[in-house]
């Protein structure tokens, strides 16, 4: 009689601890329920990729095929392909873009004149406030084949042949990672200068009485002491490497087939079977398949860093 | 040349390289803007002739004139990206600043677990497929105005930014003994963690109102309906189909009356000007926010 009365008085009391946090759980609800909505339900139609989808039966009573769209899915070229552009193009994004915008973010701390420097930082940051359809647009007005810049001034000024960009597979890598690194830049560049910013100057001083050129002080103290950042921002990109840019990629080339072998990443791949092949369950197997690499490698990448340095670790 | 580097200072030529290459790539920067803005003001014949430039040579306003005067579809696309952009904003703000405050609380015994809840969306989510499923199945999304506003709605990111910004800024004390006065918990929170919280608030607003503006992917997927394209949906449709703007001249038929033809080569960036407007105006207020924001040092989680 006594056992199960302590335990009630506990839980009597655990409720009442609660129970006096009642506003704070009010004040959550509300952004709760939008969660649950919107990013936990949709987690339901993970089984669409093990079922023989039809929106007659719908999501319930279609039949389970196990993991035959899975077969279906990689027996296709297709999606290695997809698979195998994402990987390279996110790469490239991630190493070039560091190097990139530390080695603006370095500079930007030496220029002389402040004042540029302030100037240079907001322009480099302007790109990053458009959307992927104004990006297009202004590629198109560069690369476009009647009337692109390119083509109808400069190459024809410089007596080249025109380039048809649009039908041409060979010039995207080029092109991709360009506008891509031109839209980003200028956000990772503040992050690093704020990073940079905040260094203790006691360090540069004890380094300059110690007779260190510049390149030393950015390699002994300027390039340690960002390392957390560094690696955090990396270890972000990795958990993301098997997601790309959807806007990017079906934009920008402008949705053309003709490029399809340098410009079908994982994301446009599932949107293009959805819709054009109208092959969900296919599709929902390719999004799965996406999702769950995704979340391995965020898990991993955390894992190793923990192992490495805990106090990096992003959880 | 001769102005000697101080202590610790590049060199002169250093100096000088960097500005340069700053110089180059702050024009690269900017140039697609210029290379619209000159399309946009050039008379149609003109692009067709000599193809897209920066400097017009022959100066015209028709496609502005076509956009605002005949093209209801565009103002109307414009009105539905405001109306998202405001209300998206302002529920995303609120509920996302509610939902930051009880996780920011150490004594609160379900911050551990909401913090999570929050936290895991940004790990693994259900994908395309099965969010639109569900979204269209369950939720009825097609065509709907709700489904340009929900799924942006309270980024997990902009969650966890104003949570560490709480933690790190609102001192603990002065929540202890507003509570001891007898404060309620929400008024503690409206009179006092609020107007200490500006700074955060102001920089998520910021980041919501970008997102909102630039999104047309919710449309790509929902909406099907031409009253209710957003501007973005519009200028996509219009990118890939260039047909869709000779539609606007069918139901308009003054712009056919003074201009011939629908001029629609620069009527595409004359939309890429009015896109964009609102950002340039708003630019300066922006940038500075945006750096406010990255720099509360609130990556992580």
């Amino acid at each position: 009689m006594n056992i199960p009365n302590k335990t009630g008085v506990t839980i009597m009391k655990t409720l009442k601890k609660h129970f006096r946090y009642y506003p704070l759980y009010l004040m959550i609800l509300p952004g709760f329920l939008l969660i649950l909505c919107m990013r936990y339900l949709p987690m339901g139609g993970i089984i669409i990729a093990f079922k023989n989808i039809n929106y007659a039966d719908g999501i319930i009573r279609s039949p389970w095929c196990g993991f035959d769209n899975f077969e279906f899915l990689f027996k296709t070229k297709d999606v290695l392909i997809a698979t195998r552009n994402t990987l390279s193009y996110n790469l490239a994004f991630i190493v070039l873009g560091m190097v990139v915008s530390i080695a603006f973010a370095i500079a930007l701390c030496e220029i002389r004149n402040r004042f540029a420097a302030k100037v240079y930082q907001s322009i480099f940051f302007f790109p990053y406030f458009l959307s992927m359809v104004v990006v297009a647009y202004m590629v198109f007005a560069f690369l476009g084949m009647e009337n692109g810049l390119l083509n109808k001034s400069i190459f024809s000024f410089l007596n080249i042949d025109k380039i048809r960009f649009y039908a041409e597979p060979k010039h995207w890598p080029f092109i991709l990672v360009f506008v891509n690194l031109w839209k980003n830049v200028g956000y990772s560049t503040v992050i690093y200068l704020a990073a940079i910013l905040g260094i203790a100057p006691e360090l540069y001083e004890a380094a300059i009485i110690d007779g260190a050129s510049k390149w030393q002080q950015i390699i002994y103290i300027t390039l340690p002491s960002i390392k957390p950042i560094i690696i955090i921002l990396a270890i972000m990109a990795i958990g993301r490497i098997f997601y790309a840019d959807f806007g990017l990629f079906y934009n920008v080339p402008m949705n053309s087939g003709a490029l399809f072998s340098t410009t079908q990443v994982i994301d446009t791949y599932v949107y293009r079977a959805m819709t054009k092949l109208g092959d969900l369950g296919m599709a929902a197997a390719a999004a799965l398949y996406q999702s769950f690499v995704g979340f391995v490698l965020v898990i991993t990448a955390n894992w190793i860093i923990r192992k490495i340095d805990s106090d990096n670790a992003l959880f | 040349m001769k102005k000697k580097a101080g202590v610790n200072q590049i060199s002169n030529r250093a100096n000088c390289i960097i500005n340069i290459f700053f110089l180059i790539y702050a024009i690269l920067c900017i140039a697609p803007l210029l290379l619209s803005l000159g399309v946009s003001l050039t008379d149609e014949k003109e692009v067709i002739l000599h193809g897209f430039n920066f400097i017009p040579r022959k100066f015209s306003l028709d496609a502005y004139r076509f956009l605002f005067q005949d093209a209801s579809h565009v103002l109307r696309a414009y009105g539905v990206s405001i109306f998202v952009t405001v209300v998206g904003t302002l529920f995303s703000v609120m509920l996302t600043a509610l939902y930051a405050y009880p996780i920011s609380r150490k004594d609160f015994p379900a911050a551990k677990f909401f913090t999570f809840f929050i936290f895991f969306t940004m790990l693994f989510n259900g994908g395309l497929v099965a969010s639109f499923y569900i979204n269209t199945q369950l939720f009825h999304f097609k065509n709907r105005l709700y489904s340009l506003l929900l799924p942006l709605m309270m980024n997990p990111f902009n969650v966890l930014i104003v949570r560490t910004f709480y933690k790190q800024s609102v001192p603990k004390s002065i929540i202890e003994s507003s509570k001891i006065d007898g404060a309620s918990e929400f008024r503690i929170f409206i009179q006092m963690v609020l107007p200490l919280s500006k700074p955060a608030i102001a920089t998520i607003a910021l980041f919501d109102t970008l997102c909102y503006w630039n999104d047309w992917f919710s449309s790509l997927l929902y909406i099907s309906d031409v009253k209710l394209y957003s501007l973005q949906y519009t200028m996509y449709t219009a990118l890939m189909n260039i047909k869709y703007l000779l539609k606007f001249g069918e139901t308009s038929s003054d712009a056919l009356n003074s201009l011939g033809t629908v001029p629609t080569q620069t009527v595409r960036f004359a939309m890429v000007l009015i896109a964009i407007g609102p950002i340039i105006l708003a630019y300066p207020y922006f940038q500075k926010h945006f750096v406010k924001g990255l720099t509360i040092g609130a990556l992580k989680g």
